[in-house]
């Protein structure tokens, strides 16, 4: 019976290392798993922390953000979100929402800082855009005005 | 059930392609609920969004459900040539997903 067990027990790790070598249990790109916790935080700082395990951002002029200063609609944000830097993530953030996080991505290596989107604000709040280059989050804000929400039915 | 639904529009600008795509889902956040019942209509959204050129991921989008009804989005990337093709894939909270192949034009 040892024998038996111990020889299944070999079979089976034979098998993960197979799938290993055939890249099968590869990492994926950064980020490509969704960070749960990230978009259930209450909280900027929070949801920072559990996207890029720091909240630590300094505010750069290289970052800039096209939205509209008063949105007629709040279920229909345009953003545009663009920088200069080597980005190796972008994020974006609406203070007020529920759930601050509202998008993340990860960008390829050819990538530019570039990402346009739309998004849904419950109220008048700032929106902030956070740049991960080299390591470091930067980040910007611009103040948006909701005049109807988008959040409430 | 909503059209699983993705219009790609994608250019090259220069040397830059710029990538445009529009997607059908509904989006809903859990939050809002149905005036009739009172009962909270069910979360349904798009968890993530990948864009492949040649096998490599260009871009890998994290949606929470703030993102819009009938998502847009754009990005630009480098490396890319006319005629290229591309894939953009999603995936939402209920395991639904969807693809779609474009050319760069």
């Amino acid at each position: 019976m040892k024998r038996r067990t111990f020889l299944k027990g070999t079979v089976a790790s034979g098998m993960l290392g197979v799938a290993a070598s055939a890249g099968l249990l590869a990492p994926r790109m950064v980020l490509a798993a969704w960070p749960e916790s990230a978009f259930a935080a209450k909280s900027i700082d929070d949801g920072l922390n559990a996207l890029y395990s720091s909240a630590s951002t300094t505010e750069s002029g290289d970052i800039k953000i096209k939205a509209p200063d008063i949105a007629e609609n709040g279920a229909v944000v345009p953003v545009t979100v663009s920088t200069g830097m080597a980005a190796e993530s972008i994020a974006i953030l609406i203070e007020k929402n529920p759930a601050p996080l509202a998008c993340s991505y990860a960008l390829g290596g050819s990538t530019e800082g570039f990402v346009s989107t739309r998004v849904k604000m419950g109220k008048t709040s700032d929106l902030i855009a956070v740049v991960k280059s080299g390591g470091k989050l930067h980040s910007a804000k611009k103040t948006v005005k909701v005049t109807i929400g988008g959040c409430g039915g | 059930m909503a059209k699983k639904n993705i219009r790609i529009r994608a250019k090259m600008k220069g040397d830059v392609a710029e990538v445009k795509a529009l997607m059908s889902h509904p989006m809903e956040t859990g939050l809002r609920k149905n005036k009739k019942t009172g009962k909270k209509i069910e979360a349904h959204f798009i968890k993530e969004v990948v864009c492949e050129h040649k096998g490599n991921k260009v871009i890998v989008a994290s949606w929470g459900v703030a993102v819009s009804k009938n998502p847009y989005l754009s990005f630009k990337f480098k490396g890319a040539a006319k005629g290229d093709a591309i894939k953009v894939s999603w995936e939402d909270n209920k395991g639904e997903s969807a693809t779609a192949d474009a050319n760069i034009g």
